[in-house]
């Protein structure tokens, strides 16, 4: 997993010739979608990009969708790195949600938003640690791979969430997909009026990827993390316990995505949802497999993952497309990487 | 409850069965082979769109079955290339197929959505449905409920009691020895993915054709293939018990309906999500079953040990690693 082939000057053309190729696959595949459901492909991708970078506004959605993915991405560097396939990230940024959903509707008659604010962001952290650690204790107690603790518990989030927006949380009237009520405007995560970008969330953003590259390279924690990825049978030797780290690990994760969730409840949407996720915590693997688990290139990468999902939202309403594509790009992007990924290797063990 | 419902409840649990019948079949002789075909539930999706659209537009069902089952080999073909060739993790490339087909699925599949298109006629099989009871809740169904009734037999013949069979679980297990014995293991987990994906494809298909007719978003089918990912360790890569985890949640999907006639309060969303608690509780169960303490505790209580033996299965030892040819 993380098998990083050294670069020196004179082998940097076949990895330009590599990218060149993938970025030729990824553009072929897709074209072929688009003409076997008989859309013009390349108005596709020019709304695509029209949709995305084709104005502040635009710009403006593209980071909020940014911030949410940056910090999963994040999280999932601290499980990669031990080699767990967090998969409940998902499931993680709703708990968050629902914690920080929790705490809000407690302050909407408060004097004090601000305190009530911090304080959910604390509960959304919780929140998503908490369900991280179950996967992680149904991993190293429960032997369950966690792969299936963290998808059980995707869904099982899921469900809490319905539950709440149709039973106890509903909106007074009707309960319905859209939601519970909007919280009041003190209570929204302070915002720049004419971007509607909250700088809150983007620090956030930012101090999450500034906090795990530092804590990943410098720190006792990131180095174990790393030794019991590469060898975990030599960790043990060595003294360090893997299931102890493998929790810490899920619980940087789950805080990290509870995060998210807590900004997606009072920086974007001001209530809950049923898909308050947006799918980034399965986007997020994408984003960290495809910058092959690198700190610095995975906020690159989800910011154009999130061009890609913010830009497709366009299709349905002006070539009558589904959304879907945004995720087929993605995919097929992520599989090409792996490919050259294996071509490189059977080029390396060649003579 | 009279006898004719007992009957047509297990009639029902029978019939619906026949997706993930299919499904978790398939993923054991794929896993048996020593590779894991994640995309399990992206896959169903994809094929079962390719069914709906290919049986509506050519009115042909057949082909529509036809079409699916290519399209689940070429997906666990694309996984199979990717561990046995490109040395990738079959886990990783897996999970990106998972959420890459069901998105194409929904992309190709979203013109066609809420459509009324054909459906799997049912067919009593003669002289058998004539049997009192079991013909009732065996034989009036239609081709492809018979077809995966089969399946179970003749995977777990073909498995144990071929040579063929005896080859592709020695790969599964020590993918190195069989080498050095003249087997190809590379041909052979190539070939066993690529039958695995077919039957998860004609999975799909009978999703779109049979159980749930017709294509939309969703569809219904999410989180089957995960489902049936679970029942393959809870069968202990067993066909006969994995078929009967696959009866089994069967059953509780049937009497889930029951249940939500008791609590109308609850929104159905919630029932939706109830397999999966469960899935990991048994997970669970069959990893603390398969523990050294609970086998001691359990020595001299004749029926515990026979049921703790049921529940317990190894994984072949390659399973999920790529191997190397020197």
């Amino acid at each position: 997993m993380m098998r990083n082939s050294k670069t020196s000057s004179g082998t940097v053309f076949p990895y330009v010739i590599d990218i060149l190729v993938m970025l030729l696959v990824v553009f072929a595949f897709t074209t072929l979608v688009l003409f076997l459901v008989g859309a013009p492909p390349f108005a596709a991708y020019y709304h695509i990009f029209k949709g995305s970078l084709g104005s502040w506004v635009k710009f403006s959605h593209v980071i909020k969708a940014w911030i949410p993915l940056t910090l999963c991405s994040c999280g999932l560097l601290y499980t990669f790195r031990i080699g767990l396939w967090n998969i409940g990230v998902e499931g993680q940024v709703m708990m968050g949600a629902v914690l920080t959903t929790y705490v809000l509707r407690l302050g909407t008659q408060s004097s004090l938003p601000t305190g009530f604010l911090v304080m959910a962001f604390c509960a959304g952290i919780i929140g998503g640690g908490i369900w991280a650690l179950m996967a992680g204790y149904l991993k190293t107690r429960g032997g369950v791979h966690e792969i299936f603790a963290g998808l059980g518990l995707n869904f099982v989030a899921q469900g809490i969430i319905l539950w709440l927006i149709f039973g106890p949380w509903k909106r007074a009237g009707i309960a319905s997909m859209s939601g519970t009520e909007v919280f009041p405007t003190q209570l929204w995560l302070p915002h720049i009026q004419t971007l509607r970008i909250s700088p809150a969330g983007l620090c956030l953003a930012l101090a999450a990827i500034v906090i795990t590259a530092l804590m990943l390279k410098y720190t006792r924690i990131g180095l174990f993390l790393k030794a019991i990825g590469n060898n975990q049978n030599a960790a043990y030797l060595f003294g360090v316990k893997p299931g102890r780290y493998m929790l810490l690990a899920m619980i940087f994760a789950g805080g990290f995505a509870g995060l998210a969730g807590s900004i997606q409840v009072s920086g974007v949407y001001h209530r809950l949802l049923p898909s308050i996720s947006s799918n980034y915590g399965y986007l997020a693997l994408l984003v960290v497999m495809l910058s092959n688990y690198n700190v610095w290139i995975a906020p690159a990468v989800a910011f154009f993952f999130a061009c890609l999902n913010v830009g497709s939202i366009q299709l349905p309403m002006v070539l009558q497309l589904d959304s879907a594509l945004s995720g087929v790009i993605q995919g097929i992007l992520v599989l090409a990487t792996l490919a050259v990924q294996g071509l490189r290797m059977i080029r390396k063990d060649a003579p | 409850m009279n006898e004719s419902g007992v009957i047509i409840l297990l009639a029902s649990v029978i019939a619906g069965a026949t997706p993930i019948l299919l499904a978790t079949l398939g993923e054991t002789i794929t896993e048996k082979a020593g590779l894991i075909n994640l995309s399990l539930d992206g896959s169903i999706l994809l094929s079962a769109m390719t069914a709906f659209v290919i049986a509506y537009s050519t009115d042909n069902i057949l082909l529509g079955f036809v079409c699916a089952s290519m399209v689940g080999a070429l997906i666990a073909g694309i996984i199979a290339f990717f561990s046995v060739y490109l040395h990738q993790s079959q886990v990783a490339v897996g999970f990106v197929l998972t959420l890459m087909t069901r998105d194409l699925a929904y992309f190709i599949g979203s013109a066609y959505s809420r459509l009324q298109g054909p459906q799997v006629p049912p067919l009593a099989l003669p002289f058998l449905q004539d049997i009192p009871f079991f013909g009732m809740i065996f034989f009036h169904h239609n081709l492809p409920v018979y077809f995966s009734l089969c399946m179970i037999f003749g995977i777990w013949w073909f498995i144990y009691r071929t040579p063929q069979g005896l080859r592709l679980r020695s790969v599964g297990e020590n993918p190195r020895a069989s080498f050095a014995r003249g087997i190809n293991p590379r041909k052979i987990q190539m070939f066993y993915a690529i039958c695995g994906g077919l039957l998860v494809g004609l999975a799909g298909a009978s999703f779109s054709l049979c159980i749930k007719p017709g294509w939309g978003q969703p569809q219904g089918a999410e989180g089957t293939g995960w489902i049936a990912l679970a029942l393959v360790i809870f069968g202990g890569w067993h066909p006969v018990k994995a078929a009967v985890g696959a009866y089994l949640f069967s059953f509780l999907q049937v009497m889930s309906i029951y249940f939500q006639g008791w609590i109308p309060s609850m929104p159905a969303q919630v029932f939706q999500v109830a397999p999966f608690p469960l899935m990991i509780f048994t997970l669970v169960l069959i990893y603390l079953v398969q523990k050294e303490s609970v086998m001691k505790w359990a020595q001299d209580k004749p029926f515990v040990r026979s049921v703790l033996r049921a529940l317990s299965g190894a994984a072949p030892s390659a399973l999920g690693k790529s191997y190397r040819q020197d």
